[in-house]
């Protein structure tokens, strides 16, 4: 199987993204297309592992070695229908996942993991460019109604794999477009969006039924949902994190998700109205993951005269640390595509904003005091230190917050279904993804908090399991069986 | 020898079956010899010659725990009738004239009513054959001097005469009745409800022959038997065994000879052969035994030993009117199939036999006799040694060894040996001796056999091809799914088969759930390990011994055994079994007188359940039945009629249910099985269908994979018939190596044999579909077969088709897959054991303990179904011995450095020697320098030195630098296997420590050359034993059925320690099956030991070791408690320095620097000592722990103390539900004396070694290195001579022992086995007389000259001097040999040079260096598997290159000039020492001579040289 001493021939080799300057000035991939010959080299490196740490490490539970395997071989096909068997959007995951899997290759012990992210997308993208993606409804129904609600990587999921069980599903989202987080939370830089339309013509055509403009309670009756065999929430954790501190009511400072819909809309070819524009401002961006990042890198798009991204926390070490050693994801520095495309390194680390200066009804800069993290003598336990004679005022136009999300809103379907929230804020459930509400289910962040999307897909394949288990007694729905990598 | 214990019985003697022993499982082994008068002149001296011979045999067997009772010796003499005459007439018995009247002795019963009951029913049998008592005789007896085991079981010994009656017309059908009565009496007692019954013993019947036997020492033979020293006892022949047992249990009839022969040896086919011997009897017609044949049925009686059950097939073919040597041609044949010189004739009569039975196969040395002539037949493989000697004054002597009687050298005539698959008569009443070639020439020509297989085999070949069923490719998914087909199943079996036509191989064991265990569906395949030869018995090489292997296969109908007709091979004759799709049409189609085909559906409605598959099984053998009646002679089994409303049968349990049904009615040799089935496809698959019955199999899913994954392009750059051939020629090359592992040459004899264990099945469906099959932790029924088909089945048809799913399941068998098959050692378990050994974390290591321990989501072990008894107080923590106590009795596993890298090997045994724990060297010697410790202390040294069948650099130096010198029996990953490190492995570095050249492949034999039986071994541990004395002798065992007896045979051969390897350790490289499917976990072998051990009161004499993923402390404890004293570990070790699983092992591309000699890839090694050892040490901490809750303070209290385990309860598992541990559970009732764990030393019996007064004599040479000359006697009694004084040397002088010549010894006699073993630098032994087996073993430097004795006249060339297997595994040294040399000649030699006037079958098998000269003929199969060194024939017959030489890795080059010099240097040297006459004619003759000399070079060496050739100039 596959190449045994492919490891020693090829160095690791990912795309290269495209020069800054060019890249700035549009909204399309930052990445350089990838030639089929160098990828099956790159997929040479698959060492064929006894213990394939990547394939706990994936949340999907992806059968990486054997899609590593049949691309080498060139059996591009077998490659994609290994890998569809897993993962129902090997074109999201493939661009925006930070592939958990490759921190847990065995060739990261002592070289450069094999390049898994990358694998994926040319295997999706070679099979939509051969046509190979058509939509395959299920020979039967079976007379089941299922509603997802929401349309983010979760929900579609969900969708996707109860329509293929053969349930009728019909998706309910608020939005005027499917997609949730990926259509409206990420930047066309990173996804480009026709590659969700692409992936939703397909999953129509399969005989899914998406209803925009369907908020629950709203727009669409509760009663409604319960008509349904079976419900399953997939929400999101939508409520953003707040910095509350003096100045906070100022003009100017916004949520990251607030900033970043607009842009996609505008890319979409909307009209947006009373845009939040980055262009000739000062932004400050507080918040250092990958919201965060995409503010950057949509500001510097935007035209903004400078922009900086303050982090609370002290930078992590570029290596693994010692607690977190191979195969368990660590806590590392990851520098985006967007950090790059700053003038400098637009990062400051161990900085706890203080207050929003202003002149009255605008923002005009950010004051930050710096902060250590020691440990408390006597209880252990971590405490947080302004160091004295650091604080600084920062000059700021616009300030965005992307410090995360609490978890999902709670005056919607939450509400109108009666569904309980556990200690984190997020849905009750039990261990079959089923809330406290009869043939009611949730997944994906609304249940798990925010996370990765290849975490809500992975949801949102499980719950649909479930759902169909409930409603046919068994299910020959795949899962990706027990136990995932544990976190350190 | 298995005993027959198909019904459970066993003789007399022996405890019952309890926990896991079973008598079934003993073995045994032995010396033979005869003496005979040419002329058939009577004598007392023949009886007290033979009595002497005997004795001299003694070494060759054992005593148990009590050293006075022997394991049985006996004597067969003709029948003295003037000593009888006069001894009857003192009782009144007026007897008859010589063979008028018919005798024998009778055991019987002490007890007077019981005895009384069976003389009567022999007397009533007597007279129901029409025969005359003429009385009874109580046979003196003297119980004096015999061992207190043997008097307790000591029978009542009488002696019968019967007077010749009606219808004894001549002696033949004398006989012939009084076997009829001894078989009725046997059976009608047998079957008796008497207490006694198994007293009741008929050592023999008849009118020509007398057998003395019991359980007895050789010395106590006369004393016992007054009658033997009685001057009017006269024979002109005498037939002696002496017995080794695998037991110390009392058993007076299993020592021999019987009733028509003896046997040394051991034969691996029995159960098949028993089963089918006793099947025949439905066909028999004949007349000769009046109407009522079925009076001596069952043919072969249950509950006795191998040896005895061939003695009971001969007995009956005899008695059909054949004449013995007949018989033992259609039993033992020779290798016929593959013979190049084999006249027509003789390969006619094997062929026609072949069509009759099957045959029995096993190392065989059967000396056999009537009375008027005397034989012996050697097996086909020449497995045991026979010397014989013929003297002047006419009398022959024939013998495990020579030596054993002395005979003046100038009395004899000449010297020979048995050769493989020869037999030797003496007749007589011709008074001459009948040549092989003469005996058979007459036999073959009794009947037209030629034509007779000319008009009547039918050869597949020949009649027209049927058309294929067509293949569907659109379903071939769903019916994949329905033979539980994976991703697996595609990539890693087919596609290598398909490709390359091998099976795939794989490394670093099993950790996957028995089948038992497992949450996954899984075949019934599964749950059956393979059986494989260790220590008493050896097994094959199939591929560099392949002459004497075959595939090839008949099936139909047999016929009566007691005639001959051309009928009788009216069969179907197959080249192999795997059958096409359009030889399976063709078969289908057969419609032809006598050779008749119909098809039996093997499916059942899945809707029914377990219900409806026993119906369907129920029906399918009544359809069996009723086809065979109605003259089919041909069933096929098909599942191709599986549908959406019907499941297969498991094409296994079909086959076998239809074997056993029709074995019970008497009706299984009138047909032939095949079997077409979707399921098949690994080898392990088709070995159980053969196994179980099947004559041939068309594995029809597995060509359409095939077609599939071409059509797909998954398998590329073959066409699709020649990808079909491959997995043909892939399956067969598997099936010769699973028989091979058992010994077993043919599928012939394979075919229902059923050399498997079942693990994991309820006996109830054993007992009804493989009877006779061991299964002893009980397991799943019908309900749970129906259960997993019935899962398949929903797989293939489910309820709803779910686009995008995977088509197949990915499988993760081999691999850990996390949607697949559960492994013990999953991402998690690595992870945490590398992140606390390297963090010195206990904390992770106790997580990674908890993981393993409690199996995470399920159980994947028999330990993890325990659980301890707290049932005693606990002990203070503090108060259990320290780890650094504890961490002495642990070692690391046996991985050559080769397998694994010098930084990992080293890193191994740096750990193990800062705290005193000890590692193993593994196969391949080491590098002298790592014998002296470094600048910082550390010492690079292994504790353990590995001997293994490759002998790679053992030389006298590495075992005296050994604490405990291991002999590597087998190996969990390959039990039964031998291994290959290909040339561009074998790097100057590893070279070096090998002895051997670099770039040359390194053979290592499946078995070890010097170990055929038991005996063997324990002679092998004496060689080791005075090649260092003070190391201990550990013999690594691998867990199967019967281990513990083998271990008890061990423990009698004077071994230290057995260690008991389970089948899921074994780090090395391995065919996949072999990792998968053979042996078994350690539990059931290391429970078996100690109950074994202990219930023969042999445990307290030797410790025992357990290996075999051993992970953690609780594992120890387990281990402890079933009864180990010392623990191994491999896995773990390897994964605390780097390993993460990869099992790669195999393609030296370890990404971590392990197990690989990659320079790039060794500098990624990463692995510490310390690592190593905070493993060991958290190992032995949770241990401790442990020990303290259950209220031990040191490990010694626990051993054995099984009372502590018991049975998890709640366990969910459906299938572990079913399981029985009641036997591994089980502790013998012993008396409070019997020790269950090591407390005393073996005796190795050293004080008696001649080395002892040559080490004396040799003190000058040894303190002050002056010459010196020693002169002494040599006998077969001295073994190993030489091997002691070398570790004297080397202790002194290291490697390079003494300048030449320091020490010269002359010996006069016959040496004993393993002459000059392992003799090192500065010694020259000069031999007059002869020499057995193994002669210069080993050799490390020494010089041995070997040549008759002046006054001897025959002539020296045309007569054996030197045994068997001389120069195993040699390292260096010289030797000349004026005379003709045994079987296996200089067998893996890597540098010695000799000189020899002619050698044996293989000879310079497997060498890797050093030079042969030899001046006259070889046997067959020369230089197979030589890989170096060269070869000089003198072909004087000039036939070495057509028929003798196995050319497949050797060329025949022109002498060069260095060769012409070399050649005449050492003919010269030859002649100097020897003084050899065809060593002078040869100089005389030079130039003539040169021309008929052959030189041999193997491919790999020479191109190894030019590459060397190549690097000395560029420097590299």
């Amino acid at each position: 199987m596959g190449k045994p001493t492919g490891f020693k021939e090829y160095k690791r080799q990912a795309p290269v993204e495209r020069p800054v300057e060019e890249r700035i000035q549009d909204y399309r991939e930052v990445y350089e297309p990838f030639s089929d010959q160098k990828l099956q080299e790159q997929a040479a490196r698959c060492m064929n592992c006894g213990v394939p740490f990547c394939h706990l490490g994936c949340p999907l539970g992806n059968i990486i070695p054997e899609w590593n395997d049949l691309v080498y071989k060139g059996l591009w096909k077998q490659a994609w229908q290994v890998l569809s068997a897993t993962n129902n959007f090997p074109e999201f995951t493939g661009r925006i996942c930070p592939a958990p899997c490759e921190e847990s290759c065995v060739l990261g012990i002592n070289e450069p993991a094999v390049t898994i992210e990358n694998i994926e997308k040319t295997i999706i993208e070679h099979a939509f460019q051969a046509g190979w993606v058509v939509p395959e409804p299920p020979e039967q129904r079976t007379g089941k109604r299922v509603a997802v609600v929401g349309s983010g990587p979760a929900g579609l999921a969900a969708a996707d794999q109860l329509n293929r069980a053969g349930h009728s599903v019909t998706v309910f989202e608020r939005a005027d477009r499917i997609g949730g987080l990926l259509r409206y939370g990420i930047p066309d830089f990173k996804l480009e969006k026709h590659v969700i339309d692409r992936r939703l013509a397909v999953m129509a055509a399969e005989g899914i039924t998406f209803k925009t403009g369907a908020a629950i309670g709203t727009d669409v009756s509760a009663q409604t949902l319960r008509e349904f065999d079976a419900v399953v929430l997939a929400i999101g954790s939508t409520t953003g994190r707040d910095l509350p501190v003096l100045g906070r009511d100022l003009d100017g400072i916004h949520f990251a998700m607030e900033f970043l819909p607009q842009q996609n809309r505008e890319v979409a070819g909307d009209q947006v109205e009373a845009k939040i524009s980055a262009a000739g401002k000062h932004v400050v961006v507080i918040g250092g993951g990958d919201t965060g990042s995409d503010c950057v890198g949509t500001s510097i798009r935007q035209g903004c005269k400078s922009v900086v991204n303050f982090e609370l926390f002290p930078p992590p070490p570029r290596m693994r640390p010692a607690h977190q050693p191979w195969p368990y994801w660590p806590m590392r520095l990851r520098t985006s595509s967007s950090h790059r495309e700053a003038d400098q390194d637009p990062r400051h680390y161990a900085l706890l904003t203080k207050e929003f200066l202003g002149n009255g009804r605008q923002v005009t800069a950010v004051r930050t005091v710096n902060v250590e993290f020691n440990r408390e003598r006597k209880t252990g336990n971590a405490t947080m230190d302004e160091v004295a004679g650091t604080m600084k005022e920062w000059q700021a136009d616009l300030v965005l917050l992307a410090l995360g999300f609490v978890g999902p809103e709670r005056d919607n379907v939450i509400r109108e279904l009666g569904v309980d929230i556990d200690a984190r804020g997020t849905i009750l459930v039990d261990r079959n993804y089923q809330t406290s509400v009869e043939k009611v289910f949730a997944a994906g962040d609304c249940r798990r908090g925010q996370s990765l999307i290849v975490w809500a897909i992975s949801e949102g394949r499980e719950a649909a399991r479930c759902v169909d288990r409930f409603l046919m007694g068994e299910s020959d729905l795949p899962t990706k069986g027990p136990d995932d990598m544990p976190r350190r | 020898m298995d005993k027959q214990s198909l019904d459970g019985s066993c003789p007399s003697g022996f405890p019952a079956a309890q926990g896991l022993y079973d008598p079934g499982n003993e073995h045994d082994a032995c010396g033979v010899g005869f003496i005979c008068n040419l002329h058939g002149k009577r004598s007392h001296d023949i009886i007290h010659h033979a009595l002497e011979i005997l004795v001299r045999l003694t070494h060759r067997g054992a005593a148990g725990a009590d050293p006075l009772t022997g394991d049985g010796a006996g004597i067969l003499l003709q029948i003295p009738h003037n000593f009888y005459k006069r001894e009857c007439m003192k009782l009144g018995i007026d007897l008859p004239g010589s063979k008028e009247y018919g005798t024998g002795l009778v055991f019987l019963p002490r007890d007077e009513a019981q005895r009384q009951q069976c003389k009567a029913i022999l007397e009533e049998s007597i007279a129901s054959e029409g025969q005359k008592l003429l009385g009874w005789r109580q046979v003196p007896t003297n119980n004096q001097t015999i061992g207190k085991t043997a008097k307790a079981s000591e029978p009542n010994i009488w002696q019968v005469f019967v007077g010749r009656g009606q219808g004894a017309t001549d002696e033949r059908s004398f006989d012939r009745k009084l076997y009829i009565i001894r078989k009725v009496a046997e059976n009608r007692i047998f079957k008796s409800d008497l207490p006694a019954r198994d007293d009741f013993y008929v050592p023999t019947l008849t009118c020509r022959i007398i057998i003395y036997k019991g359980l007895l020492l050789p010395e106590q033979m006369e004393d016992y038997y007054p009658d033997l020293l009685d001057p009017e006892f006269e024979s002109a022949l005498a037939l002696v065994h002496q017995r080794y047992s695998t037991n110390t249990f009392p058993a007076w009839k299993l020592a021999q000879p019987f009733h028509v022969l003896c046997h040394n040896g051991e034969i691996n086919t029995v159960k098949g052969n028993c089963n089918w011997m006793n099947a025949r009897q439905g066909l028999f017609k004949s007349e000769l035994f009046g109407e009522n044949i079925q009076k001596l049925f069952p043919i072969i009686q249950p509950g006795l030993s191998d040896s005895a059950c061939l003695d009971q097939a001969v007995e009956l073919l005899y008695h059909t009117g054949r004449s013995l040597p007949h018989v033992m041609m259609m039993l033992i044949p020779e290798a016929w199939q593959n013979h190049k010189t084999m006249s027509p004739e003789k390969k006619a009569f094997y062929e026609y036999h072949s069509c009759l039975m099957e045959p029995w196969d096993g190392p065989a040395s059967i000396p056999f006799t009537d009375g008027s002539c005397l034989g012996a037949i050697l097996d086909r493989n020449g497995l045991r040694p026979s010397r014989y000697l013929v003297t002047k004054d006419g009398y022959v002597i024939m013998g495990s060894e020579t030596g054993i009687m002395d005979v003046d050298p100038a009395n004899v005539a000449y010297k020979g040996r048995l050769e493989p698959g020869r037999m030797f008569l003496v007749d007589m009443e011709a008074g001459r001796i009948v040549s092989d070639e003469e005996i058979k020439r007459e036999i073959a020509t009794q009947q037209p056999y030629g034509q007779w297989l000319e008009e009547n085999l039918l050869d597949l070949g020949d009649l027209a091809e049927q058309p294929a069923v067509p293949y569907a490719a659109e379903t071939v998914v769903d019916r994949q799914r329905l033979f539980g087909y994976t991703m697996e199943d595609q990539s890693h079996i087919l596609t290598p088969m398909a490709t390359t036509g091998m099976e795939v191989s794989g490394s670093m064991g099993i950790d996957t759930p028995l089948a038992a265990l497992s949450e996954t569906p899984q075949l019934l395949y599964n749950y059956f390990k393979q059986l494989f030869a260790q220590v008493t018995n050896p097994p094959l090489d199939a591929i560099r011994e392949e002459l004497v292997t075959s595939v090839l296969t008949n099936i139909g109908a047999e016929q009566d055994l007691f005639a001959e007709t051309p009928l009788h091979c009216r069969q179907l004759k197959l080249e192999q079994p795997i059958l096409t799709n359009q030889a399976m049409a063709t078969i289908k189609c057969l419609d032809q007188p006598g050779l008749k085909t119909t098809c039996l559906p093997i499916v059942y409605p899945v809707a029914s359940g377990a219900a409806g598959l026993e119906a369907a099984l129920e029906e399918l053998c009544a359809r069996a039945s009723q086809a065979v009646q109605d003259g089919y002679t041909i069933l096929v089994l098909s599942d191709r009629q599986a549908d959406r409303g019907h499941a297969p049968i498991p094409a296994l349990l079909a086959t076998a249910a239809v074997h056993h049904h029709l074995i019970r009615k008497l009706q299984r040799t009138s047909c032939g099985l095949v079997v077409e089935s979707g399921e098949p496809r690994e080898v392990h698959h088709f070995c159980l269908l053969f196994g179980y019955g099947a004559g041939a199999v068309n594995p029809y899913m597995a060509y359409e994979t095939i077609q599939d994954m071409l059509d797909q392009g998954m398998i590329k750059d073959i066409d699709s018939e020649s990808a079909e051939h491959n997995f043909i020629k892939a399956i067969n090359k598997g099936l010769l190596k699973t028989m091979s592992k058992m010994g077993i040459s043919t599928l012939h004899s394979y075919r229902g044999a059923q050399i498997f264990e079942a693990i994991g099945l309820k006996t109830s469906v054993v007992d009804r579909f493989f009877s006779g099959t061991a299964s002893r932790i009980e397991g799943i029924d019908l309900t749970g077969i129906a259960n997993e088909a019935e899962a398949r089945h929903r797989k293939a048809f489910p309820a709803r088709k779910i686009p995008k799913n995977l088509a197949l399941e990915v499988g993760g068998a081999y691999k850990w897959r996390r949607n697949g098959e559960d492994h013990l050692l999953n991402p998690e378990a690595v992870a945490l054991l590398q992140e606390s050994v390297r963090t010195d974390n206990v904390e992770r290591y106790r997580q990674f303990a908890t993981l393993i321990n409690e199996g995470g989501r399920s159980i994947k072990t028999l330990r993890g179904m325990f659980t301890f008894r707290l049932d005693r107080p606990a002990v203070p923590l503090h108060d259990v011995e320290p780890w650094t106590q504890i961490i002495r009795r642990f070692k690391t596993g046996a991985m050559s450095y080769g397998s694994i890298s010098q930084e990992a090997h080293e890193t191994l045994a740096i750990a193990m020697n800062r705290v005193g724990g000890k590692s193993n060297s593994g196969e391949g010697g080491e590098d002298a320098e790592r014998f002296r410790p470094d600048a910082n202390g550390d010492l690079r040294r292994s504790a353990i030195k590995q001997v293994a069948s490759g002998r790679f650099g053992v030389t006298s130096n590495y075992l005296t630098n050994a604490d405990e010198i291991q002999i590597k029996m087998a190996q969990g990953a390959k039990p039964g296997e031998g291994g290959q490190l290909p040339g561009h492995k074998v790097k100057p570095w590893i070279a070096k420590t090998r002895n051997s050249t670099p770039y040359v492949t390194l053979i290592s034999p499946p078995p070890h050359h010097d170990i055929y039986s038991i005996e063997d071994l324990a002679q092998l541990i004496h060689d080791l034993k005075n090649a260092n004395p003070e190391a201990r002798i550990n013999v690594k065992l691998v867990s199967e059925v019967g281990v513990g007896t083998v271990a008890a045979g061990v423990s009698k051969g004077k071994a230290d320690v057995v260690l008991i390897s389970g089948y899921d350790g074994g780090t090395g490289a391995s065919p996949q099956s072999s990792i998968k499917h053979a042996g078994l976990p350690w539990e059931l072998g290391l429970a078996e030991t100690q109950q074994t051990l202990v219930l023969n009161n042999l445990r307290d004499r030797i410790r025992v070791e357990c290996d075999g993923k051993l992970l953690t402390g609780r594992d120890v404890a387990v281990a402890a408690l079933l009864g180990a004293e010392e623990f191994g570990f491999a896995t773990a070790p390897l994964m605390a320095m780097g390993c993460i699983m990869m099992r790669v092992c195999h393609l030296n591309t370890c990404p971590v620097g392990i197990a690989t000699q990659d320079p790039e890839l060794r500098k990624k090694f990463a692995g510490k000592p310390e690592y190593v050892i905070n493993y060991l040490r958290f190992v032995a901490e949770e241990l401790r722990e442990i020990m303290a809750s259950l209220g031990y303070r040191s490990l010694d209290e626990m051993v054995g103390e099984v009372q502590r385990l018991e049975v998890k309860e709640a366990v969910e598992h459906w299938k572990a539900m079913g399981l029985d541990f009641s036997k591994i559970l089980c502790k013998p009732e012993m008396e409070p004396e019997v020790g269950r764990y090591q407390t005393t030393i073996q005796d190795h019996g050293l004080s008696a070694a001649l080395d002892h007064q040559l080490i004396e004599e040799a003190q000058p040479a040894l303190k002050h290195g002056q010459k010196v000359v020693i002169n002494t006697e040599l006998r077969n009694v001295h073994r190993t001579v030489g091997a002691m004084l070398s570790h004297e040397i080397s202790k002194r002088f290291g490697q390079d022992g003494l300048p030449e010549d320091s020490i010269t010894i002359n010996g006069h006699g016959s040496a004993g086995q393993s002459f000059g073993a392992f003799a090192t630098y500065g010694i020259t032994f000069i031999v007059k007389g002869d020499a057995n087996d193994y002669f210069g073993k080993g050799l490390s430097g020494a010089k041995l000259i070997i040549r008759p004795p002046e006054s001897s006249t025959f002539k020296p060339e045309e007569n054996i001097l030197v045994g068997n297997v001389a120069f195993y595994g040699a390292v260096t040294g010289q030797a000349f040999i004026r005379g003709l040399a045994g079987e296996r000649f200089c067998v893996r030699n890597s540098g010695v040079e000799a000189v020899v006037e002619g050698v044996g079958d293989h000879g310079c098998e497997y060498m890797t260096g050093g030079r042969v000269v030899i001046l006259g003929g070889t046997g067959r199969n020369f230089a197979a598997g030589m890989s170096g060194g060269i070869a000089y024939v003198f072909d004087q017959a000039g036939d070495f290159i057509q028929n003798r030489c196995n050319p497949d890795m050797v060329d025949f080059d022109p002498l060069e000039p260095g060769d012409v010099a070399y050649l005449r240097r050492m003919i010269k040297a030859h002649e100097k020492y020897t003084g050899s006459t065809v060593a002078k004619d040869i100089l005389e003759h030079w130039q003539d001579s040169l021309r008929k000399i052959v030189k041999v070079v193997p491919i790999d060496y020479k191109r190894a040289l030019a590459l060397l050739a190549d690097e000395a100039k560029t420097g590299e």
